[in-house]
């Protein structure tokens, strides 16, 4: 008995099919088209690069993975003594694969591993997602489906089979997917195999059925439990292989199952790389190396990196957020068609037309830039676009250079901080990065006290640190760094010399051996304080000298080439800093807009009436505003015919003019309906709902606030 | 008489707080019943004694200062957040709890808001302590006193403001309020402060114990409210739910009914609001000028494979109206109006599949045919879809099966997806996994537009409901039945307007309306009445309760107005 009443007709409209145009950023200044493209091809190259990044890490997990397959496969072909051991129990291999919680990156891993699969093992591959599977009839569905489509896909069967595949689907239980594979696996050997004897020989050609449960942990355990135990029943008939993606723990597995289900598993455990780490290879591969002319500045990298560590670990939105940020760039920075390879850079400065010459001279960096030049350059700089041009594109070439040295010496420092105590300046590089990228890191309080614990560090230690730093800066590419690779060569040779001298001076201690002889605590003490005066007074020793050397050396270096790029010129180039952009646009508080134009309609609407000091609201602001500033003053439920007249007192003291004509007994109608369509507004909003409990009444929502 | 000095300094800087005298009255009462019920030091009081009556209430007022304190200091941190950048807007101030306030604070909020029409609002509640601390009987008229003693010295200021004019409205209506509004009006021919005084010093000599206790603690306001501010945060979880707690909600019992307000119905709400001229706009039109700009970067960005989402107050309708009619008109696209109360996920995806596609023929399960969507999308790379959803969040779309689906639809390469959310918690629909399906871009939009689409229709509205939709399903029901079963249904209507003065009528017993029906040659036997009952209970028209004694009464749960109309609609068509 429901009636539907339809008070108008759906709007839905379609117009006529016709290709449209890609207009890009049309916003009015030139070279979008030239943008665009650049935009394009770098964010495809980084594209590629991430799916390679994460493909090699990824790789480990999935041999191991290919190599339990191919062994439990292998089980039910030659050892037929542990095969019938294993039937008599009725153990399904099983592989647990614990992937972490930032469950929208599996997919990913899943895609790469069934390819893999079906390259290598099996044919038979199938993705099942709980979603989809709701009850054991979707389940067998579903896995029918997608086994036999991979089956046409592969075997190439004609079309008359694939519509009876089809037509088949109605049928889906588990001897009618056995009689499936039966066939299959016959018309590969093109043999005739009868039903148990024969089995053990057409195993050997037989693949297994791989069948993987996406997200274990949302499945029903009603369904899992009964599709393990019913295909445990046929695993002699059908070699099943499941594999379970894990977000949680493996403990999940015996939480989901009882005993006597999970004891039909043979499970091994598969742990893939974490999340962290693979941004890790992500930020290492993609922001600090010089292959991309685009970079990210410190506050948005700050942005995407909260992002990932508060909300959602997942590298796969990290990756959207640098697109994002590609985007962005490209889309509002008219001069970052200039923001590409240097090989580029030349032909690209040249083709500036006289409006983006201007859009450099108006950058705050070249400003700066200018006013530091002496007078008459500074004219020819500010006049002469060519003269403009040259000089960019050596500054272009100059930033070039300072990134390469940048990211050199940012990894030599990591090296120092990385292994200090507490680690003052971070555990990871991109800590180190973000505060390299923030303000002057020397001018750190953090950064001072590094490089006094660095000051402490043992011998070993330093050594190793210095060799690591010597073959970063061999490999980087940087031509400034010949002289630093020379002077820290030189001081690894000093610290050889010193261990040489030290084997001498061995000798010498000899005297202090003589303490152990004295007894006396009297004279204990005092030798003990003797001894402790001279140590003050000692001057430092060879070592000791030498590592304050070293420590200076990299500090030099570092108030050298890890100047913050905001001090560079022409930074606005190629660095993206819009971090309030970003954070709007992918971490929005959708509530807190609410709040600023409920409470402070001013904030939007410029007008001076709804201007306060105070930071409450005049009689003046939008009906919406009233309405909801008043409902505030209640409690959990809120008197509608209360709420009607405080709100048309507020109302008619803001129009005060024709005060004195409404001085009717009823609450003018006009105001009536603004007061309920300023309701049902703040209904639709969710601030409040109707209620029963009382006649006329409605109730709050949400609590407190102001 | 404790501090009459005091009182007499105080007085000066007094504000004026409107409050409707039954409110005061209410409030104090029920106040003090739930204060004794918390207050375990109190186990035997006798609520009606009014010395701890006036107790309870200066200890409450005491803390109600102090709530305002905190209130107003809060309203400081707001306004500062706000002028630097309204993205950094604490979330202890959108999400926090507080105290209940009580009902009577909105009319006092409101009558701030109206006496000062040029200042901003910035009440000073410190400054009137002892404001409430009067008996019950008195406080009505004790206020109108001090209304009109405020009058009398201000009186170029008040003449404009409503608490006079809404004290008229409210003694027209109301007979209890009227008599009370008689005893003020005796109380306003005092004109001097000294009348005043004396009226004070009456009260106070009569109830002295409690009157005594309120003037000799005040309540060293500053460092409490400070302790309080400190001691907010380990509260809030017990003040959230000692407010939820307590089943009893302290509000006035007026009704609308009572205010004699015809209800309006959708089409004259709708006409008035469309004379009604709206505010602010010019500024509003600069603000949605402002979100036009950005057309082209959503449809750049639409096509880099986000979609985008558009939050803030004010309806959103306009603007994607506007984004589709400048830049989607070449292309296909889908307009999806969520608000419309009978959208369905399942019909999205049909005029999808019949016209966008063209697919004749039904599907078992939405999963199948957002399955065939998608194989028709991924062969048909030429294929592009702009999906345009006007409240996402709406209540048929906020479901989570929904959501999935429309999620899984949206990350479709060629479909692109612009959509719009108003409700507060919007957000909470979706998952890390949605999330990640819908990849969406948020762009605030604040518009400020009123929501006329979005909330006309008539279940969205709260109470002001004008009663045709029921109307009209009553008719609608009635023309499917035999001229019987109307008869017998207009039988029941009839009885029950008759008695509509009634306000304990439990409804028509069975055995009388047998009777009644037999008499009007309408049913022959007791079966063939419980027939046509049972046919009406299953279309919700009637309503059955069992009496004390066992009997069946029969109740038709509509208005009486909807109730009369429907009879003269019947009238006509016979």
């Amino acid at each position: 008995g429901c009636f539907v009443f339809k008070p108008s007709t759906k709007k839905r409209r379609l117009s006529d099919k016709t290709a449209h145009n890609f207009k890009s950023t049309s916003n009015d200044s030139e070279d979008t088209e030239l943008r665009f493209v650049t935009c394009q091809s770098l964010w495809n190259q980084i594209k590629s690069e991430t799916e390679q990044i994460q493909e090699d890490l990824n790789k480990q997990l999935l041999d191991n993975l290919v190599s339990f397959l191919s062994r439990s496969h292998s089980d039910f072909q030659e050892k037929t003594t542990e095969w019938t051991c294993r039937m008599k129990f009725r153990e399904i291999p099983t592989a647990a694969l614990v992937l972490g919680v930032n469950v929208t990156d599996h997919d990913m891993t899943f895609r790469g591993l069934s390819d893999v699969l079906q390259d290598s093992i099996t044919p038979y591959v199938a993705l099942l997602e709980a979603k989809d599977c709701p009850g054991i009839k979707n389940l067998m569905q579903k896995l029918m489906g997608q086994l036999m489509n991979c089956d046409i896909d592969v075997d190439s069967l004609e079309d008359e089979d694939c519509v009876q595949v089809s037509q088949n689907r109605i049928r889906c239980s588990m001897p009618s997917l056995i009689s499936w594979y039966e066939n299959m696996t016959k018309k590969s050997d093109s043999e005739t195999p009868s039903r148990k004897r024969n089995s053990s020989s057409r195993h050997w050609q037989s693949p297994p059925v791989v069948v993987i449960f996406k997200d274990m942990e949302s499945f029903t355990t009603k369904v899992l439990q009964d599709f393990i135990v019913i295909s445990s029943q046929h695993i002699h008939e059908l070699p099943l292989v499941l594999i379970f993606g894990i977000a949680t723990s493996p403990m999940i597995i015996h939480r989901l199952l009882p005993h006597s289900v999970s004891s039909l598993l043979c499970i091994e455990l598969f742990q893939s790389l974490s999340c962290k780490e693979h941004l890790s290879t992500i930020i290492d591969k993609l922001l600090l190396t010089s292959r991309f002319p685009f970079k990210l500045g410190g506050k948005v990298l700050q942005v995407l990196i909260n992002i990932f560590l508060y909300h959602d670990f997942s590298v796969q939105n990290f990756i959207k957020g640098f697109q994002l940020c590609i985007v962005e760039h490209f889309y509002s920075q008219p001069l970052s068609v200039l923001c590409c390879h240097l090989v580029d850079i030349k032909e690209r400065v040249y083709s500036l037309s006289h409006d983006q010459c201007e859009n450099i001279r108006r950058l705050p960096s070249f400003r700066r830039y200018v006013e530091k030049q002496e007078s008459g350059k500074q004219i020819e700089l500010l006049t002469n676009d060519s003269y403009l041009k040259e000089e960019t594109e050596k500054l272009l070439e100059d930033l070039y250079v300072y990134h390469e040295n940048y990211v050199s010496i940012l990894r030599c420092l990591h090296v120092f901080t990385s292994s200090l105590p507490k680690y003052p300046l971070g555990k990871q590089i991109r800590e180190l990065h973000c505060a390299c990228l923030e303000n002057r890191v020397w001018e750190t309080e953090e950064y001072e006290s590094s490089l006094q614990l660095a000051r402490m560090l043992n011998k070993t230690d330093l050594v190793t640190m210095l060799q690591q730093c010597v073959e970063i800066l061999m490999s980087s590419s940087g031509k400034e760094f010949d002289r630093a690779v020379e002077k820290l060569k030189a001081f690894l040779t000093q610290f050889q010399n010193l261990e040489e001298a030290s084997q001498e001076r061995d000798v010498s201690v000899s005297p202090q051996k003589e303490l152990q002889k004295k007894t006396d605590l009297y004279h204990l003490q005092k030798t003990l304080l003797e001894l402790k005066e001279s140590r003050r007074s000692k001057k430092l020793t060879k070592f000791e000298m030498l590592r304050f050397e070293v420590v200076d050396y990299i500090d030099s270096l570092v108030r050298r080439y890890l100047v913050p790029a905001e001090d560079r010129t022409l930074h606005e180039i190629v660095y993206f800093n819009a971090a309030t952009v970003l954070r709007g646009h992918l971490n929005a508080a959708p509530r807190t807009a609410l709040h600023t134009a409920l409470n402070n309609p001013h904030w939007y609407l410029k007008n001076q009436a709804l201007k306060c000091d105070g930071g409450g609201i005049s009689n003046k602001a939008p009906d919406i505003c009233i309405v909801y500033k008043l409902h505030l003053e209640c409690g959990r439920l809120i008197n509608l015919v209360d709420w009607l007249e405080a709100f048309s007192a507020v109302v008619m003291a803001g129009e005060e003019p024709n005060a004195d004509a409404a001085s009717s007994d009823q609450v003018d109608d006009v105001i009536h309906a603004r007061f309920i369509r300023a309701v049902s507004e703040l209904e639709l909003l969710g601030f409040i709902k109707p209620s029963k409990q009382k006649t006329d009444h409605v109730a709050r929502l949400t609590w407190g606030g102001c | 008489m404790s501090r009459p000095e005091g009182m007499r300094s105080n007085r000066r800087s007094l504000q004026v707080k409107f409050v409707p005298d039954e409110d005061v009255l209410k409030h104090i009462s029920d106040d003090a019943g739930t204060k004794v019920r918390k207050d375990k030091a109190q186990l035997s009081v006798n609520v009606k004694r009014f010395v701890k009556k006036l107790e309870n209430i200066s200890d409450n007022e005491a803390q109600e200062i102090l709530e305002e304190k905190n209130y107003v200091a809060a309203l400081g941190i707001c306004a500062q957040d706000a002028v630097g950048n309204d993205s950094h807007i604490s979330g202890s101030e959108v999400f926090s709890f507080q105290t209940p306030k009580r009902s009577n604070k909105m009319a006092e909020l409101a009558s701030e808001l109206a006496q000062t029409p040029e200042q901003n609002v910035a009440p000073d509640h410190s400054k009137c302590p002892e404001k409430m601390a009067k008996t019950p009987q008195s406080s009505s008229n004790f206020m109108w006193a001090e209304i009109v003693w405020k009058c009398n010295l201000k009186k170029k200021e008040f003449v404009s403001t409503t608490p006079y004019r809404l004290r008229k409205r409210l003694a027209a209506p109301d007979p209890y309020v009227e008599s009370e509004s008689e005893y003020s009006a005796s109380c306003s021919e005092e004109e001097d402060e000294e009348e005043q005084k004396e009226v004070n010093t009456v009260l106070s000599d009569q109830k002295t114990p409690a009157k005594t206790k309120a003037a000799s603690t005040p309540p060293p306001r500053n460092s409490l409210a400070k302790k309080i501010k400190e001691q907010k945060m380990g509260n809030l979880v017990e003040e959230y739910f000692e407010a939820h707690s307590s089943s009893k909600v302290l509000t006035s019992d007026r009704t609308l009914q009572k205010l004699r307000k015809k209800r309006l119905n959708q089409q004259t709400l709708h006409d008035l609001l469309k004379n009604a001229p709206l505010a602010y706009a010019a500024e509003i039109r600069d603000l949605n000028q402002q979100h036009e700009c950005l057309f082209s970067k959503w449809m750049l960005q639409l096509h880099l494979g986000f979609n985008i989402v558009l939050y803030g107050l004010g309806s959103k309708r306009d603007l994607l109206e506007k984004f589709r009619t400048s830049l989607l008109q070449d292309s296909v696209h889908l307009v999806v109006n969520g608000y419309f109360p009978s959208i369905t996920v399942r019909s999205i995806l049909n005029s999808i599949t019949e016209e966008v596609l063209d697919h004749i023929g039904t599907f078992r399960s939405p999963l199948d045919q957002l399955e065939f969507i998608t194989k028709r999308f991924k062969e048909d790379s030429s294929l592009e879809l702009y999906v345009l959803i006007h409240n996402l969040d709406s209540q048929m779309l906020r479901g989570e099966r929904s959501q999935q689906i429309l999620a899984q639809l949206s990350s479709l390469p060629s479909i692109y997806l612009i959509a719009s959310i108003d409700h507060i918690n919007a957000p909470l629909m979706w998952d890390q996994a949605k999330l990640s399906l819908y990849n969406w871009l948020w762009y605030e939009t604040t518009t400020f537009n009123p929501y006329v689409e979005e909330t006309s229709y008539e279940n969205s509205l709260l109470v002001q409901q004008s009663g045709s939709l029921a109307l009209s399903s009553l008719m609608h029901v009635l023309h499917s039945l035999t001229l019987n079963a109307r008869g017998i249904f207009r039988l029941l209507a009839q009885h029950q307007l008759e008695k509509k003065d009634n306000p304990s009528y439990p409804g028509l017993s069975f055995q009388d309306f047998y009777q009644q029906c037999r008499e009007a040659f309408l049913v022959n036997s007791d079966l063939t009445l419980r027939a046509q009952l049972t046919e009406f209970r299953d279309h919700k028209l009637i309503r059955t309760k069992r009496g004390a004694d066992g009997v069946e009464y029969l109740l038709i749960p509509v208005d009486d107005s909807t109730l009369t109309d429907f009879l003269e609609k019947e009238d006509e068509d016979v």
